[in-house]
């Protein structure tokens, strides 16, 4: 330990709020609409994959229905992309952005 | 169709549905197996670009994902071939896990088709078999539709006796 006494350092004034980083943006899994998926099937995956309630699984798949398109979770990067690979698994068609 | 049974779902089939649900089963696991070619629209819609402007990072990801998911895709169609007999009509009757495997292959069967088929979202089944059968009754779109219209119906019928 330097025995010498440093002076001390006191931040004098609130830092200046910066703009979140890009990398600490949030990510997203967006469900696309698709011609040949039942509506009760894309229902019945937000509610397994997810577990939402039967009214957000049901809303979610309205949006994408009537929109083209929903987002369905958002996070970390690396989950998103989980979450797309286990939609795909169920033959949704899903993608991952950071709007 | 399906129904509920107890904790099963059960269907009764006969021998020419057999004959189709084995069909098209086999094909989708041709198409994932030797006769996989990533250019086909039917692979790129079982297997769509998770970042469809970053061509890059789409290929980097389907290293570490593709393989599973196509393992779980030939598996899930390998589930309605499991339970079908070579020939003939038969009762099937599916705990939930195989209930699951069937819902999501006959998905992959339909989408499957529904490209081939070049189905629309405003796209009237039955108007759409009408206008085939009038421009000739013995072509395979005919045959295709019907196809196409009873695999949901099945599909429908699974999910709701699943969830009943």
């Amino acid at each position: 330990m330097d025995g010498m006494a440093a002076p001390q350092v006191i931040p004098a004034e609130t830092p200046e709020i910066e703009e979140v980083p890009e990398r600490d943006r949030p990510w997203v899994t967006i469900v696309w609409n698709d011609p040949v998926n039942l509506m009760s099937y894309v229902t019945w995956v937000f509610q397994k994959l997810f577990g939402y309630s039967r009214e957000k699984a049901e809303k979610l798949m309205l949006d994408v229905h009537h929109k083209g398109k929903a987002t369905v979770s958002s996070g970390a990067r690396e989950r998103m992309e989980h979450d797309a690979s286990r939609l795909h698994a169920y033959g949704l068609w899903a993608t991952v952005d950071q709007p | 169709m399906f129904r509920r049974k107890g904790s099963h779902c059960v269907a009764r089939f006969e021998a020419y549905e057999v004959r189709a649900l084995r069909q098209v089963a086999a094909e989708v696991v041709a198409l994932l197996t030797d006769g996989f070619d990533p250019d086909d629209p039917v692979v790129e819609r079982l297997f769509p670009a998770v970042y469809p402007d970053d061509p890059a990072s789409t290929a980097e990801l389907r290293q570490y994902i593709d393989g599973e998911l196509k393992t779980a895709k030939i598996d899930q169609a390998g589930a309605i071939l499991a339970v079908l007999p070579n020939d003939g009509g038969t009762e099937v009757s599916l705990d939930e896990e195989a209930a699951e495997d069937w819902l999501r292959a006959l998905n992959d069967v339909r989408l499957a088709l529904g490209i081939r088929l070049d189905v629309r979202d405003d796209m009237d089944l039955e108007e759409e078999l009408d206008e085939a059968v009038l421009r000739d009754p013995t072509s395979s779109r005919v045959g295709q539709l019907e196809l196409y219209g009873y695999l949901g119906l099945l599909q429908q019928s699974l999910l709701d006796a699943l969830i009943a």
